[in-house]
């Protein structure tokens, strides 16, 4: 009755760690009152989900998708999911730009990037 | 606020690793998306365009549209950090 | 950072070689991994780590704001004169294969995607250095 929970839990260990990550990045998002902090959570759950997306691509015992001599006989990892993820690595880059580029004319506009003086500053006016 | 957010995250959390036991276990050489798109694109990619690095074949023959919509996102990022940032002068 | 002579040393030593790998990234990226992406940002970081080593001046001299805003408009365009060339061979919008198809040349398909992969270089190298000049310095002198 164990075994087939522990193979449950040893077989797909690779979803567990990209949870992990994920809920890290979620909570800094969250709960973290500076601004840069905030964007540096966004860029950890980004990752966390590239990395759960490639690690369903993989095959045990294929090679990179590039093609060997013998063909299509070969057995390759599954090369969809890593088109798809590097237009997103890209558009993580976009955002993490633009995302710091506000902060820098916050910045300039009041003289803090805590999130508490910023509502405080942004209601009282 | 700190510990919303902790019991908010406790409780995604849970209901995650619930959902993990139906996922394909990691490097299943039988799971639905290596078996039917996958090995489509690996069959087809040679006699197509005669390319052998798949990943860049598929980025630009088969989804070079994408590929054209990723280059504009940049582009237009780095427009956009040039419009915030620029002080004074002429553009 | 302009005193270290450490940093200045290995800056000169390095940035040829770190520019030769970002080309080669670009241009095999159909025959072994690589393509556009990866060799434009590997470019790149050469230009970021003169500016780190040298000061902001020493890149604006060579690349200033006017050149580098023309280079990222170059790339694209190039993408988009590709596709709207397979419109005069009667094929779809960035259909490769009417050309090769039409004008006989064999490996022509190969030739056009790495012309395409250059333009996706060109674009991604001007928009990290844009962004870098904006960010990190106080916007210099526009030309």
């Amino acid at each position: 009755m164990i075994d087939p929970f522990f193979e449950a839990f040893f077989s797909r260990y690779n979803y567990w760690m990209a949870i992990i990550l994920m809920l890290i990045g979620l909570y800094a998002l969250i709960a973290k009152q500076n601004l840069v902090k905030k964007i540096i959570g966004l860029n950890i759950f980004q990752t966390a989900i590239f990395l759960f997306y490639i690690s369903i691509a993989e095959v045990s015992g294929g090679t990179a998708p590039i093609y060997l001599p013998e063909g299509p006989e070969a057995l390759y990892v599954n090369p969809l999911p890593h088109v798809l993820i590097l237009t997103a690595i890209v558009v993580g880059v976009s955002i993490t730009a633009v995302a710091l580029s506000l902060i820098i004319k916050i910045y300039e506009e009041y003289g803090t990037i805590d999130q508490d003086d910023l509502m405080k500053v942004v209601r009282g006016r | 606020m700190k510990k919303k957010a902790l019991i908010a995250i406790l409780f995604i959390g849970i209901v995650l690793f619930w959902a993990v036991e139906d996922m394909p276990a990691y490097g299943d050489p039988t799971s639905p998306a290596t078996q039917y798109t996958g090995q489509m694109y690996v069959e087809r990619t040679y006699p197509d365009t005669g390319i052998s690095n798949i990943v860049t074949a598929i980025l630009i023959t088969y989804r070079g549209f994408d590929t054209l919509g990723e280059v504009v996102v940049i582009f237009t990022a780095g427009i956009s950090v040039i419009l915030l940032l620029r002080r004074g002068g002429r553009l | 950072m302009k005193e270290n002579v450490v940093i200045r040393t290995v800056t000169r030593i390095l940035v040829p070689f770190i520019q030769v790998f970002g080309l080669y990234v670009i241009v095999h990226g159909a025959a072994g991994a690589g393509g556009g992406f990866q060799g434009g940002v590997a470019f790149a970081a050469s230009f970021i780590l003169i500016m780190i080593a040298f000061g902001a001046a020493e890149v604006r001299r060579r690349i200033d704001n006017r050149g580098i805003m023309c280079y990222s408009v170059i790339g694209i365009c190039i993408y988009c004169g590709i596709g709207l060339l397979c419109l005069l061979y009667a094929g779809n919008f960035l259909e490769l294969n009417v050309i090769e198809a039409a004008l006989g040349i064999p490996h022509l398909h190969g030739i056009l995607i790495d012309i395409v992969e250059a333009g996706i270089g060109i674009t991604v190298m001007a928009v990290m250095i844009s962004i870098i000049y904006d960010m990190a310095d106080d916007g210099g002198e526009s030309s």
